[in-house]
């Protein structure tokens, strides 16, 4: 029986950890409410050395230092460009843990004696865990290959994906079962190894576009796992915190998927039905309006007001500080600037306010899209840098566009619009962007750093 | 099995609370939300310490620990690199972040500089 003040310690971490999740969703509170969340976590681990005479404390200590050290490096050294990748390692290694905790607690099950002696549902949890976890560690190395482009970012397809997918799932419920009838630990190797095999199957054929909402999802998965856990250990803490985060995960996946107009099975499997992240991905030869740094330093140092459509383009070429010097030379010409932030601008939602706030973006200066979505109208220059498909108007006008139905910024009712790009090439999507040919588009050829040096230069002089 | 339905109660509060208190976020923090819920899941370090405390052969020590590592990992890493996002956003923004909301279309923003 775990003592009362142990279960009470558990209460205040899962509160601590509620008013974290709570503290996150908010600017003002949310750096507070992780390290409310920081101190949750060091409550429980604190609690659990000091609850019970554990062996192997100095090698766990040694481990602990090991994993903090790890961690902590990882995430100092991390670039703000590469946090998806980063978020999705981490996540990862969660899971990894979930599933070798419930495997060794499997051990200690199956050793209990007769099956009478072990509750049926204690099993299931554990398969459960078992398989999730390790879904979702597979399923986040793949997701790491892809965001540091180790390995193609486009739907990966072979023939046969779906059978594959759906028999080793069935395997997977099949040992699941025997494995609860007879506890033992081979078949919660199997099931580990099944869940290992799953997790690489569901990322493969998802788009470069969409693995961060298959990041989201397999955090919702390790939460999930880790609250089985829970359950199997018989730690209520591990149960709240996993459950919040599965819930929590899991709506937030939702939102995601629908700030990009998609729901998550398409977005999941879209590409298996065909052609649904998959654009041409090819570059067209119809004729555009190319320009100069000059001109546009013109249009946009006598303009009265600038909209800048911020993309990833802009941060993997690291000119988001160059454009906010630019930003400031503009201001101090009168010119009334605003970036306008599309949910999944970047490669994670909410990506693209880090890369600014990085660049020391005033936060003020950020809009949201339902925010700004009406003042392109009014606006003289729409200057897009390093986005694509977040203006392309093909979400609104062509059903049967990968993007069709994804609210986009209305980039082209602004007077003038300025495309800073490096080639013809499209977007994630890989769809020709029809904004690229109107009659008001200007297209600014080039490394993103350096024209936004020369622009920056050129509207200097003015 | 009365058991069973206090644990069934929490899970199923806890699922509701979870949804609850993160509905109103703001798509300008989903990254470090994100973040921030992947770092609590590492509290899997509280399972990973019992089962490899109370670990009988050498086998279950070293897989233990392999978990201790990863979910030290996890949980350290996770809050770390959230908090380094967060503070960014801290940055010069952050004392008029809170009037930033209401501003209208027309207003001019030179008063952020």
């Amino acid at each position: 029986m775990i003592p009362t003040w142990v279960q009470l310690a558990y209460l205040v971490a899962a509160i601590f950890f509620i008013v974290a999740l709570k503290g996150l969703s908010s600017p003002r509170t949310a750096r507070r409410g992780n390290l409310i969340g920081a101190a949750g976590a060091v409550i429980a681990t604190a609690v659990v050395f000091a609850e019970r005479d554990l062996d192997h404390v100095l090698p766990i200590l040694v481990a602990v230092a090991v994993g903090s050290l790890v961690g902590v490096v990882g995430a100092q050294r991390v670039q703000m460009t590469q946090m998806p990748q980063l978020v999705a390692l981490f996540n990862g290694v969660g899971g990894g843990a979930a599933a070798l905790v419930a495997l060794l607690e499997l051990v200690e099950l199956s050793e209990r004696g007769s099956v009478a002696d072990v509750a049926g549902f204690d099993l299931v949890a554990t398969a459960f865990t078992i398989f999730i976890g390790s879904l979702s560690f597979s399923g986040s190395l793949v997701t790491f290959a892809k965001l540091q482009e180790l390995m193609t970012t486009r739907p990966v397809l072979f023939p046969g994906l779906p059978v594959a997918f759906g028999g080793s799932l069935l395997a997977a419920i099949a040992v699941s079962v025997l494995l609860v009838i007879t506890p033992a630990l081979w078949p919660g190797v199997v099931v580990a190894v099944l869940g290992l095999i799953l997790g690489v199957l569901l990322v493969l054929p998802v788009g470069g576009a969409d693995v961060p909402i298959v990041i989201s999802l397999l955090n919702a998965f390790t939460g999930l796992s880790v609250a089985a856990g829970g359950y199997v250990l018989g730690n209520t803490l591990l149960l709240v915190a996993g459950t919040l985060v599965g819930a929590a995960g899991t709506f937030l996946t939702r939102m995601m998927a629908s700030a990009m107009g998609r729901s998550l099975a398409n977005t999941l499997f879209g590409a298996l039905k065909g052609g649904s992240t998959l654009g041409a991905g090819e570059a067209s030869d119809r004729p555009v309006r190319s320009t100069g740094p000059e001109d546009v330093a013109i249009l946009l140092g006598y303009a009265q007001r600038v909209i800048i459509v911020p993309g990833y383009g802009l941060a993997v070429a690291q000119a988001q500080h160059t454009l906010r010097e630019l930003v400031d030379v503009l201001i101090e010409r009168g010119v009334q600037v605003d970036y306008a932030i599309h949910p999944v601008a970047g490669r994670m939602p909410g990506h693209m306010n880090v890369l600014l706030a990085e660049a020391q973006v005033p936060y003020e200066q950020l809009k949201e899209m339902d925010e700004i979505n009406g003042d392109f109208k009014q606006a003289d220059v729409a200057l897009v840098v390093g986005a694509n498909d977040v203006v392309n108007p093909a979400a609104r006008t062509t059903p049967g566009a990968p993007i069709y139905g994804m609210p986009i910024l209305n980039a082209d009712e602004a007077h003038q619009v300025v495309f800073m790009k490096r080639s013809m090439r499209p977007g994630f999507a890989g769809i020709e962007n029809e904004l690229l040919f109107n009659p008001q588009t200007n297209l600014l050829f080039g490394d993103a750093k350096q024209t936004m040096s020369k622009l920056l230069n050129a509207v200097k002089s003015l | 099995m009365d058991e069973s339905i206090v644990w069934l109660t929490i899970f199923v509060l806890s699922v509701f609370v979870g949804v609850e208190v993160i509905s109103k976020v703001s798509s300008t923090l989903h990254t470090p939300l994100m973040s921030g819920a992947n770092a609590i899941h590492g509290v899997i370090l509280v399972g990973a310490v019992l089962v490899t405390g109370t670990a009988e052969s050498t086998a279950g020590l070293v897989v233990g620990l392999i978990a201790v590592v990863l979910a030290t990992v996890n949980m350290v890493g996770g809050f770390v690199v959230t908090d380094r996002m967060l503070q960014m956003f801290g940055g010069r923004g952050r004392s008029r972040s809170a009037s930033s909301g209401d501003s209208g279309t027309g207003s001019t923003k030179e008063a952020g500089r």
